[in-house]
């Protein structure tokens, strides 16, 4: 029995990471890609400097009014600047530590930090992936907006050579699997998407097959050959069209897919006509009781030309 | 024949459990778990094994892809709300300061002393250079840290600095503490987080610092004030360049992870030191803090030189105590 090709077979091009629980299961988390991290850390420099601007407007403000004597000057300039150095440096780890792996930004795109062994996220693993940023992030883009700033009075090629170096940290996370930063790698830890999938109800709740009474009476009657044909592929594929099929279209997909279904497995409608939606829903509830029942005893046939299982 | 779908039937036993544990686990994501009462908090491991199991269940023996889905995330979230510990912040602080840093520092003293031999490599070379030829003190010592002291600065001007009669404004050494504060540390932060270039760059950091320190004693010694010069760097400079050599050592260590990985893959290796030396880069920040308050405040407002030196002492051996015995006794980490 494999999980893993079950779960491969109609999920979307993602890239996953195992967990293996205490309990001795394997969860999936999906990697969180390229995109969502640089959105999430737009949302959260723009956090970053919002805070920033009201912890030290007012002190600013005050300064060009000329309020105050030079002492309490001095005070507030302390502050002012204590404070934007504790802002910029301190506002990943103090979110990633309180919200579990988790800041502002992080959460409106739907992503969040874990451990890559999947155990608890430590104190130290939060500071070091964030101490690096500023040699990841800040660095390189400092380089390649004013590299003269950066290595002031070096010769030419020690400037090229850095400002390279500092590209290649940037650019990390797209040449790898998990998408990691230098400091995912070196605290251990790696960005997956919150997991968030609505339930929806059972295909085969609706149909005649949950019952075997009403079985009896359906017109829908499939034998062991027909139903032979299909495997598990083309189910969920079924599964996904007679759930997601929606809008004026929908009719018109369930009947070229009933259409196909029906020339493939040489089934004959019956004289009264029928409608294909409910052929659609009786064949997927016969299948998967026909495929589940297989599975029991240990033969998954993964598509229709799956034969390994004969 | 009369059947029905295992599938089916197993999911209608076990839905309402599946919608118990969603409810709780909004409550949780949503205002964390203190939310929750004492019965919900008991409930959760319960059903978070309960999901877990119905989800290994669920692979075996059903072909539904929304429900596989469904009991994939619910299981991953209920992992994650289950697994993730909390720590109140204030014995995160305490047992940092405590255990976690002066351990670390322990562990990487081997890459600590490299970075402050590499400091005082450069203090010697620099004092030796510039002692030879003073010319070679605006090679050494870059424009911003001299501000127009220099071989050309008369022994006057020179001695004003180390003893700068500066209206006591508690409020403006205020300020210049903390910009030497976050100065420093943006420093420290650059040499741990340059530690994934092999380490090179960390080595001309500690070497180029120690550079201008020696060539600037030099300078002073030329004068005749170098026994002044030191007065006026040891009490901060004890806590700063130990601080910055830390920060040196924690690039090290990371430099060896991906240098010498030994048995493990790089990641790992990584990964394992990693933490090690983030430990260490944060804790440096509050070193920097202590020597940011000491060059503001100290340095302006004492002149004896006996002073000074006695103060540098001190701090000497207050941190060698606290690296030495700190966090020894065995506590739960």
């Amino acid at each position: 029995m494999n999980p893993e090709s079950v779960l491969s077979a109609v999920v979307p091009k993602t890239r996953t990471h195992g967990v293996m629980t205490p309990e001795g299961v394997l969860l999936r988390f999906a990697v969180a890609d390229p995109g969502d991290r640089i959105t999430a850390f737009m949302h959260d420099l723009l956090y970053i400097v919002f805070l920033e601007v009201v912890a030290v407007l007012p002190v600013i403000l005050v300064f060009l009014a000329g309020y105050g004597s030079s002492s309490s000057r001095g005070y507030l300039g302390a502050y002012a600047l204590l404070v934007w150095f504790l802002i910029w440096n301190f506002y990943f780890v103090w979110f990633e530590l309180r919200w579990q792996g988790m800041t502002p930004g992080k959460r409106r795109a739907g992503i969040r930090v874990i451990d890559v062994h999947g155990r608890p996220l430590t104190t130290d693993a939060v500071l070091t992936r964030n101490l690096t940023r500023h040699v990841e992030i800040y660095l390189p883009l400092l380089a390649l907006l004013a590299p003269a700033a950066l290595v002031p009075g070096a010769p030419a090629w020690a400037s090229l050579l850095s400002v390279a170096w500092l590209v290649v940290l940037l650019l990390f996370p797209l040449f790898n699997r998990l998408h990691r930063r230098m400091g995912d790698v070196a605290a251990g830890t790696v960005v997956v998407r919150t997991p968030e999938v609505v339930l929806l109800p059972d295909l085969v709740a609706s149909t005649p097959a949950a019952s075997a009474a009403a079985a009896a009476e359906s017109p829908y009657v499939f034998t062991d050959e027909q139903l032979a044909v299909y495997g598990i592929y083309e189910l969920q594929v079924l599964e996904d069209v007679l759930r997601n099929a929606t809008g004026p279209t929908r009719a018109k997909t369930l009947s070229i897919v009933a259409k196909k279904i029906r020339t493939k497995i040489r089934w004959h409608a019956p004289p009264e006509g029928f409608k294909h939606e409910d052929f659609l829903r009786a064949f997927y509830a016969a299948l998967r009781a026909k495929l589940e029942r297989s599975a029991l005893l240990g033969i998954r046939k993964q598509d229709k030309a799956d034969r390994s299982s004969r | 024949m009369a059947w029905e779908l295992r599938s089916f039937a197993f999911r209608r036993e076990r839905e309402s459990y599946w919608r118990e544990l969603m409810s709780l686990l909004d409550k949780v994501e949503r205002h964390g778990l203190k939310r929750l009462t004492a019965p919900e908090l008991e409930r959760l491991p319960i059903l978070y094994r309960q999901v877990v199991g119905s989800l290994s269940l669920a692979r075996a023996i059903s072909l539904d892809r929304n429900l596989l889905d469904f009991l994939e995330s619910l299981a991953a979230r209920a992992y994650l709300a289950v697994y993730g510990t909390r720590t109140p912040a204030l014995v995160v602080v305490r047992t940092f300061f405590f255990e976690r840093f002066p351990r670390a520092f322990r562990t990487t003293w081997l890459q600590f002393s490299l970075a402050l031999g590499l400091l005082a490599l450069g203090v010697a070379v620099g004092w030796v250079l510039t002692l030879r030829n003073l010319d070679h003190y605006y090679a050494l010592v870059p424009a911003s840290v001299a501000q127009d002291r220099g071989p050309l600065s008369t022994t006057e001007s020179l001695r004003s600095v180390l003893y700068q009669k500066v209206n006591v404004e508690t409020a403006s050494l205020t300020a210049f503490s903390s910009f030497l504060f976050t100065h420093n540390a943006k420093v420290g932060i650059l040499a741990f987080a340059l530690g994934f270039a092999f380490g090179v760059p960390v080595i001309l950091l500690m070497f180029s610092n120690g550079l201008i320190l020696g060539a600037m004693a030099a300078l002073y010694q030329t004068r005749g004030l170098g026994w002044d010069f030191w007065g006026w760097v040891l009490p901060h400079g004890v806590t700063e360049l130990m601080a910055i050599a830390i920060c040196g050592g924690a690039g090290f260590t990371l430099a060896r992870a991906v240098i010498f990985p030994g048995r493990d893959t790089r990641a790992q290796a990584l990964a394992r030191k990693g933490r090690v030396a983030g430990a260490l880069a944060f804790g440096t920040v509050a070193c920097f803090f202590i020597a940011g308050l000491i060059e503001g405040y100290f340095r302006q407002l004492v002149h004896n030189p006996l002073v000074r030196y006695s103060f540098a002492t001190l701090t000497l051996v207050l941190w060698l105590a606290y690296f030495s015995s700190a966090g020894r006794k065995k506590t739960v980490p």
